[in-house]
């Protein structure tokens, strides 16, 4: 430990201008008792990256059940974990488990931690100007909080949940599998985990609207605020508002399995459906708060690399506030099966249609940003392209799902699982991955090799185009989703599918070997290293920043526009 | 305007922040009550109606008027799996005619050597139907408790609504399905003998 304090200090002699702007404290305090925001959301990124990590290694074992009919790896999972491997009930409970912990561990402690711990504590403060957040040490419990959950999401998979060992309930958790289904602590870690993850993400969200609201620089109005804050702000509004209701309902699931209530139990009353009612209202603005902050940083993209303004800076802000505050009526188009009359299937229907105006919107203005505009492709582009485009994909099988009519056939198919996977893990992860491009010489002050970046985009699309595409016709011709086995009529599109992942992974080898080399190698990167087309405050600062900045406030002048907020006054205004 | 500190403006949007977050926790919570309430109110998910006798009288006198559409009403019956009744309809269908009562009976019988207390859980299938399918006497309004080796007779008096006549998600519906599940009462609801593990 004492060898990188001395390291931290011989950085911090470099820089003996700033001195009491670059003044750290000791590695431990610096990274475990952490309130600077910029350090937060690099301990948020890395543990964005270990707990993707995890969730991808599970997805691979996914896969490679999948890969052909019949059951050839739950088996050796099971005796990896303690478990009977031969038993037929373990080895398909451990499917469960896995396809469990794989959506909790992606939504929750891959891209939310990413998305808003990440690059929103890094750059929100940056962007608006702020020394830092508005509460830096419940920033702090926040990111802990997020890591118990995690802790605790892991420690389930070595308890009984009732069939075997780890909570088998799918992300959903839906009652009653999750309460009289699946005796044991297990599912209670599960739960457990959830409580202390959304406890952090409400802590988080609270934070950022008070940074945004009070601490902009003078002179930024929120209509010069940068998209990619505005989605920040839209996205903890809905974590604010959707995360206590799932907070009441896995309580509910809590006292249901151990205190005997009977919220979801129809033989005291309850009714299970009320779970699933209560969790989607929660669910659906979850994929927005996974996809918003996503859709600012592309924003920010997308304008910096056509040297362009965004196009429709008020109709992209207030596309993500129209499209927060619809995500919060149309929860039941996800349970379109549980027997709902057709005139309540008509109104989800409709109103989920809408949603695609807002959304549309969005890509027609990322389209016109680079219409006319000098394009350059550089990585972070790139990335934004494929979001953009696949994005668009997942998009259109969105409207497709949104009939009541027809998701009767599509329900629990493996149509829905391409469809949210290419929102998430298409949509979501290349605008992480665009935005790591983008930021990651400002939050290390290194280059990474553009020419590595552009490997890792190319075989990364054509990975996951090969996983996901083909469960569009998986899903038609009938596949259901959730289950280690199939008839071996779906063998051709599931093989390409598992050679599919093999090349994601190798792309992924390719992302590790990059960050190394710019850790180690990577050349120096300047202050605004991209140019002419950042515009954003951020780009006004060293690369990495100062351990403190803007001791003195930036001022927006009249002159900055919300594209524009570090030019000098024109001399002929 | 105010002079307040940042420091004071930033806990009084926090402690906003956190009133909206307490207000939807409380709101998920009343969300209990409430669909409860939704579900008895619309018939929502084929919850049954109940109705009085003067409502039946006011639907009988309705149904003169509308001209004789009959229903085939189905009775069905279920226990809970650690429930040790036999318990099923004397009839299994039924034909009777819109807003008529009719009455029909079910025989629940205690096996077991113990006396249990049970409720009757129910609904209707289809589930449009829920509104229309009033009950003026149930056995499923109360608890039954039944000695070792005791056998009833459980009578449910029941009309449906004219008013089904006028509704379109009605159109095509000639049969509705009745049914019951008998829970033990006051039942811890977890119970490991009902897993297969």
């Amino acid at each position: 430990m004492a060898t990188t304090a001395e390291g931290f200090d011989a950085h911090h002699e470099e820089h003996a201008a700033h001195d009491h702007a670059d003044h750290k404290p000791s590695f431990f305090s610096r990274w475990f008792m952490s309130t600077n925001h910029k350090d937060i959301g690099t301990l948020y990124l890395i543990f964005a990256i270990i707990a993707g990590v995890i969730g991808g290694v599970i997805s691979g074992l996914m896969r490679a059940e999948l890969g052909s009919p019949g059951l050839q790896v739950m088996g050796g999972v099971v005796n990896f974990l303690g478990g009977d491997g031969a038993s037929f009930d373990q080895q398909g409970h451990m499917w469960n488990v896995l396809i469990t912990a794989h959506g909790l561990i992606m939504v929750f402690f891959m891209v939310m931690p990413a998305m808003i711990g990440g690059f929103g504590n890094w750059f929100v403060p940056l962007m608006i100007g702020a020394p830092d957040m508005a509460f830096p040490r419940m920033n702090n419990i926040s990111f802990w909080l997020t890591v118990a959950g995690f802790f605790s999401l892991l420690f389930s998979l070595f308890v009984p949940g009732g069939t075997g060992l780890g909570a088998g309930t799918g992300w959903t958790v839906y009652a009653p599998l999750s309460t009289t289904g699946s005796v044991g602590p297990a599912v209670d870690f599960a739960i457990f985990s959830l409580h202390l993850a959304g406890a952090g993400s409400i802590l988080g969200a609270t934070n950022f609207i008070t940074t945004i609201f009070n601490m902009r620089a003078p002179g930024m109005t929120l209509h010069k605020m940068p998209l990619f804050v505005w989605s920040v702000l839209v996205t903890a509004f809905l974590l604010l508002l959707a995360l206590p209701v799932l907070a009441a309902a896995i309580t509910m699931l809590l006292t249901d399995r151990n205190f005997g209530t009977t919220f979801f139990d129809p033989a005291g009353g309850g009714d299970p459906v009320l779970y699933q009612h209560l969790f989607w209202f929660f669910g659906h603005p979850e994929v927005y708060i996974m996809i918003l902050p996503g859709f600012g940083m592309i924003s920010q993209i997308v304008a910096t690399f056509s040297r362009k303004p965004v196009f429709g800076y008020l109709g992209m802000a207030y596309a993500m506030v129209a499209i927060g505050v619809v995500g919060f009526i149309v929860w039941a188009h996800h349970m379109y099966t549980v027997g709902l009359d057709v005139n309540t299937k008509m109104y989800f229907t409709a109103a989920t249609m809408v949603i695609a105006v807002p959304t549309g919107i969005k890509i027609f203005s990322w389209i016109a940003t680079m219409w006319g505009g000098s394009l350059e492709f550089k990585s972070p582009m790139v990335w934004a392209l494929g979001f953009i485009f696949l994005f668009t994909v997942g998009g259109v099988t969105g409207v497709v799902l949104a009939n009541g009519g027809i998701d009767d056939n599509l329900h629990d198919t493996y149509y829905v699982v391409a469809h949210f996977h290419y929102v998430l893990s298409m949509g979501a992860v290349f605008s992480l991955f665009a935005g790591f491009y983008y930021w990651f010489p400002k939050m290390s002050g290194r280059w990474h090799s553009e020419f590595l970046s552009h490997v890792h985009f190319w075989i990364f699309f054509v990975g996951v185009n090969m996983i996901f595409f083909p469960m569009h016709f998986l899903g038609l011709q009938g596949m259901a989703r959730r289950y280690p086995d199939y008839t071996p009529a779906f063998t051709y599109w599931n093989e390409i599918a598992t050679y599919g992942y093999m090349v994601m992974g190798v792309s992924m080898i390719v992302f590790f070997v990059n960050i190394g080399y710019a850790l180690v190698a990577g050349k120096r990167a300047p202050g605004n290293y991209w140019g002419e087309g950042a515009t954003t405050l951020e780009w006004s600062l060293s690369s990495p920043p100062p351990f403190h900045q803007f001791e003195t406030l930036p001022v927006i002048e009249d002159h900055h526009s919300a594209d524009d907020h570090i030019s000098e006054k024109p001399a002929t205004a | 305007m105010t002079t307040m500190t940042l420091e004071d403006r930033n806990k009084r949007t926090m402690m906003i922040a956190f009133g909206m977050a307490l207000a939807m926790l409380g709101l998920g919570y009343a969300a209990v009550p409430l669909y409860d309430l939704f579900c008895r109110v619309t018939g929502f998910g084929g919850t049954t109606q109940v109705a009085s006798e003067s409502d039946a009288a006011m639907a009988e006198r309705l149904a003169a008027s509308a001209g004789g559409v009959s229903y085939s009403i189905r009775f069905d019956a279920n226990t809970a799996r650690n429930m040790p009744w036999e318990f099923k309809p004397v009839q299994v269908t039924d034909s009777v005619a819109i807003g008529q009562r009719d009455m029909a009976f079910y025989t629940a019988r205690n096996n077991s050597d113990a006396p249990i207390t049970g409720t009757a859980t129910f609904n209707v299938e289809p589930e449009q139907a829920g509104r229309y399918f009033n009950k003026i006497q149930c056995f499923c309004f109360t608890e039954q408790t039944l000695q070792p080796g005791q056998e009833i007779r459980m009578p449910v008096l029941y009309y449906v609504d004219p008013a089904a006549l006028e509704d379109p998600n009605m159109e095509g519906v000639e049969q509705i399905t009745l049914s019951y599940t008998f829970h033990k009462a006051g039942q811890e609801p977890s119970s490991g003998e009902e897993n297969p593990s």
